[in-house]
């Protein structure tokens, strides 16, 4: 009963077949031209060029054959329209909103980890992840919650798998959310460890933020565009202000912290932030950094298209065995682990059975929104990759090692990564410190820093000016530190309502959430966890991103897992098994993939928890101190951490286990039934009930 | 349920608006008051100031709305 695949017309068949032949020039000039840098357009081409491939082939075959979507069946925001949550939208204003949802911090970091392996690993992964991954996780689970009335992931796997499989893939979300609010949290202590000017200008957004609050409430209620330019004048201002607190040693004084001070600061901070009304800070500084995102987005596609920069960074670097310093392991698992946001990311799962399926106005809209919108984060990827790429691999590296690797002055990190091959001299690595207005480069791991410093050249070499290159790097630091705040201050409030509800089914009143007194246990539960994780972080041997995006990286692979077997057991379940393996071959290779890094983190002699918490205790038994601990508690504390890292390791594994147990068994299940066993909503015809 | 009959100025700057105000997950209020009229003529049609503030509650009271 699917619907037929029109025939494409002789323009057409040339059009795609001239896109086919572009594309592959391009990537094979990307991948086979080695000795000379190449320009980053060609990378460029080339990922547009298998995106629209992808789009118009393969997003079109899940369509009509996988997902069989049907435009003349009734969506949910056209059965249940209110007017408020369940509203027929246009389809590019779903679009925007989808995106918008999508989009965020994740994308720009791992792309830049992962370049220290080089541009072509990443690249590739990325292009191949969101075409066969990514995007179909997203536009399926989008197509699965359209046929349900807009229903939740959770609610959906209680519903195809059970009810423990349903609670389990809770907790499996929750602890997600502790470690990417962690991880977020990290990439801002290590932005603005003793960096007054960046710290400043993060530290302004605060009360500027409150000030848009009470102007929306109370001055000009629900102005949302008038505030949002009056709140981005001030943040311009703060930013140049910012210079001027840099450079006066009094005021200078008041805003350099150590990393340490920085992870106790955000602690408070969104402890605070998440108890205060939702008017007051979150929801303006909420608008300013989804508007500033979408505007940065915009500014670094123009930068590189205007700059087309050169790509400094080999193809492939030696760092494939394992060895690197930005994150260790082999480039498998770890390149699929690293670049999750941007290829495939479990988080989307969560959005495209929220909001999304709500506003849908028709089922064939669906591909555009859930398939084109996960193509367009793959962009983004690809972008930061660029910019990662395009900077000197000195500074790169310089920037991305830890401490304990490459020394702690210029001297001896530049000697360092000169024996790495990147040859790079100790006033290379002053003279870009100085040229962003920053006391130095060394220890900013974590992605934002690097992107910004790309970010700053690339913008600088199209508007050149004195001090310039400065602003354009404390403008990228705020808008990531701003979105990564918002983040926390609404991943705590999130996490804060599942604890609440998880806690509900052992003891009932903890669920109120109108309570005062459960609602403040939550949320000191929820801050305290990822606290937990972010102040291991900030006294990390390693330099803490270097341990948490692997855990990152495992947990949001491992809920994408999960979404795309539920997928995998709704195509069973409708009889459709001959389209079993387009979810099903995604679903085990994250399977694979997270069970396999989980086994190395777990297990491996050099890059292993364990191997980490064993050097640690031997020393601490011989009564020797490792670096960077001076005490025998700091001693005591690394080895703590490393063991908690590895129970979390061995709970993200037995998660994902278990998930594939009762997917498996579901799946036997429907694959023996004589019938379709789904659960979807019957059939409504559009026309019945169209206004 | 506008649908772009031709990408005007105007409809395109409706189109940004409409987007930006989803993003910030507050629905158009116009749609609302029409629904509002066909479908529940005897309810109390909200001020565009009491319908922003209903919609940024309850923004934040449930599951998350973005990504890391």
């Amino acid at each position: 009963m699917h619907s037929a695949i029109p025939k494409p017309s002789p323009a057409g068949k040339i059009l795609w077949a001239a896109i086919a032949i572009v594309g592959a020039w391009c990537l094979g000039v990307v991948a086979l031209r080695r000795g000379e840098p190449i320009n980053a357009i060609w990378l460029v081409t080339a990922s547009i060029a298998v995106f629209l491939i992808g789009y118009r082939f393969y997003s079109r075959f899940i369509a009509s054959r996988v997902l069989q979507l049907d435009p003349s069946r009734a969506t949910p925001s056209v059965l249940r329209n209110d007017g408020l949550d369940y509203v027929p939208t246009d389809k590019w204003v779903v679009f925007g909103h989808h995106f918008a949802a999508i989009a965020g911090a994740g994308p720009l970091v791992g792309p830049v980890l992962a370049a220290q392996m080089g541009y072509l690993p990443g690249m590739l992964w990325i292009l191949v992840g969101v075409v066969f991954a990514g995007a179909v996780q997203d536009f399926m689970i989008l197509g699965l919650s359209l046929r349900r009335d807009g229903r939740s992931l959770g609610h959906m796997l209680r519903e195809e798998l059970g009810e423990v499989p349903g609670v389990i893939a809770m907790v499996g979300v929750l602890v997600l959310m502790m470690i990417v609010l962690a991880v977020l949290a990290l990439v801002v202590v290590k932005a603005l460890t003793h960096s007054p000017w960046g710290t400043f200008t993060v530290a302004a957004t605060i009360p500027i933020a409150l000030l848009m609050g009470v102007y929306l409430r109370y001055i000009r209620p629900g102005r949302i565009l008038e505030v949002s330019i009056i709140g981005l004048v001030l943040l311009l201002g703060s930013i140049w202000y910012g210079k001027t607190v840099n450079d006066t040693p009094a005021l200078a004084a008041l805003f350099d912290f150590d990393a340490k001070a920085l992870a106790w600061w955000l602690i408070g901070y969104g402890f605070f932030a998440s108890v205060l009304p939702v008017w007051l800070l979150l929801a303006p500084r909420d608008y300013l950094s989804t508007f500033l995102k979408i505007g940065t987005i915009a500014l670094l596609a123009l930068a590189i298209f205007l700059a087309a920069p050169t790509l400094q960074m080999p193809a492939v670097t030696q760092f494939i065995d394992g060895t690197g310093p930005v994150f260790q392991g082999n480039l498998f698992p770890f390149l699929f682990i690293t670049i999750a946001c941007g290829a495939v990311s479990g988080w989307h799962s969560i959005i495209a059975s929220g909001t999304t399926p709500k506003l849908l106005a028709n089922e064939g809209e669906a591909r555009m929104v859930g398939y084109g919108g996960m193509l367009m984060e793959a962009f983004v990827a690809i972008m930061a990759l660029i910019a990662a790429s395009s900077l000197h691999p000195g500074v790169y590296f310089a920037m991305n090692s830890p401490g304990a690797l490459v020394g702690t002055t210029v001297q001896d990190a530049a000697a360092a990564i000169s024996q790495w091959g990147f040859v790079v001299t100790p006033a290379e690595l002053t003279d870009t410190a100085k040229n962003i207005g920053e006391s130095t480069i060394l220890g900013r791991a974590g992605g934002a820093p690097t992107l910004a410093v790309g970010m700053a050249q690339l913008l600088h070499g199209i508007m050149p000016g004195e001090n310039m290159m400065a602003l354009w790097y404390h403008y990228a630091i705020l808008f990531e530190a701003l979105f990564i705040l918002t983040t926390v201050d609404a991943g705590t409030r999130v996490g804060r309502f599942m604890i609440q509800e998880l806690a509900g089914m052992a003891y009932a009143p903890l669920k109120k959430t109108d309570s005062w007194v459960s609602n403040v246990l939550a949320t000191v539960i929820c801050v305290g966890l990822w606290g937990y994780f972010l102040y291991q972080g900030a006294v990390d041997p390693l330099g803490g991103i270097n341990t948490l995006w692997p855990l990152f990286g495992i947990a949001n692979q491992m809920l994408a897992a999960i979404a795309l077997m539920l997928a995998t057991v709704v195509v069973v379940k409708l009889k459709r098994e001959r389209y079993v393996l387009v979810p099903a071959v995604p679903a085990a290779w994250l399977v694979i993939c997270t069970l396999t890094a989980g086994w190395q983190k777990l297990f491996d002699a050099k890059i292993s928890f364990t191997a980490a918490a064993n050097k640690y205790a031997e020393a601490a038994a011989a009564n020797k101190l490792l670096p960077p601990a001076k005490t025998a508690d700091e001693m005591q504390r690394i080895i703590t951490n490393n063991r908690v890292d590895m129970a979390l390791t061995g709970l993200f594994m037995l998660l994902v286990l278990t998930m594939l147990f009762f997917s498996l068994r579901a799946i036997v299940r429907a694959w023996r039934a004589n019938h379709a066993t789904a659960h979807e909503e019957p059939y409504v015809a559009l026309s019945s009930v169209a206004q | 349920m506008d649908t772009f009959t031709a990408a005007s100025p105007r409809s395109l700057w409706k189109w940004a608006v409409q987007t930006a105000r989803l993003c910030c997950g507050v629905p158009d209020y116009d749609v609302y008051v029409k629904h509002l009229r066909e479908h529940h003529p005897e309810r109390r049609v909200p001020s565009y100031g009491e319908f922003f503030r209903e919609r940024q509650e309850a923004r934040y009271r449930g599951t998350g709305g973005r990504c890391c």
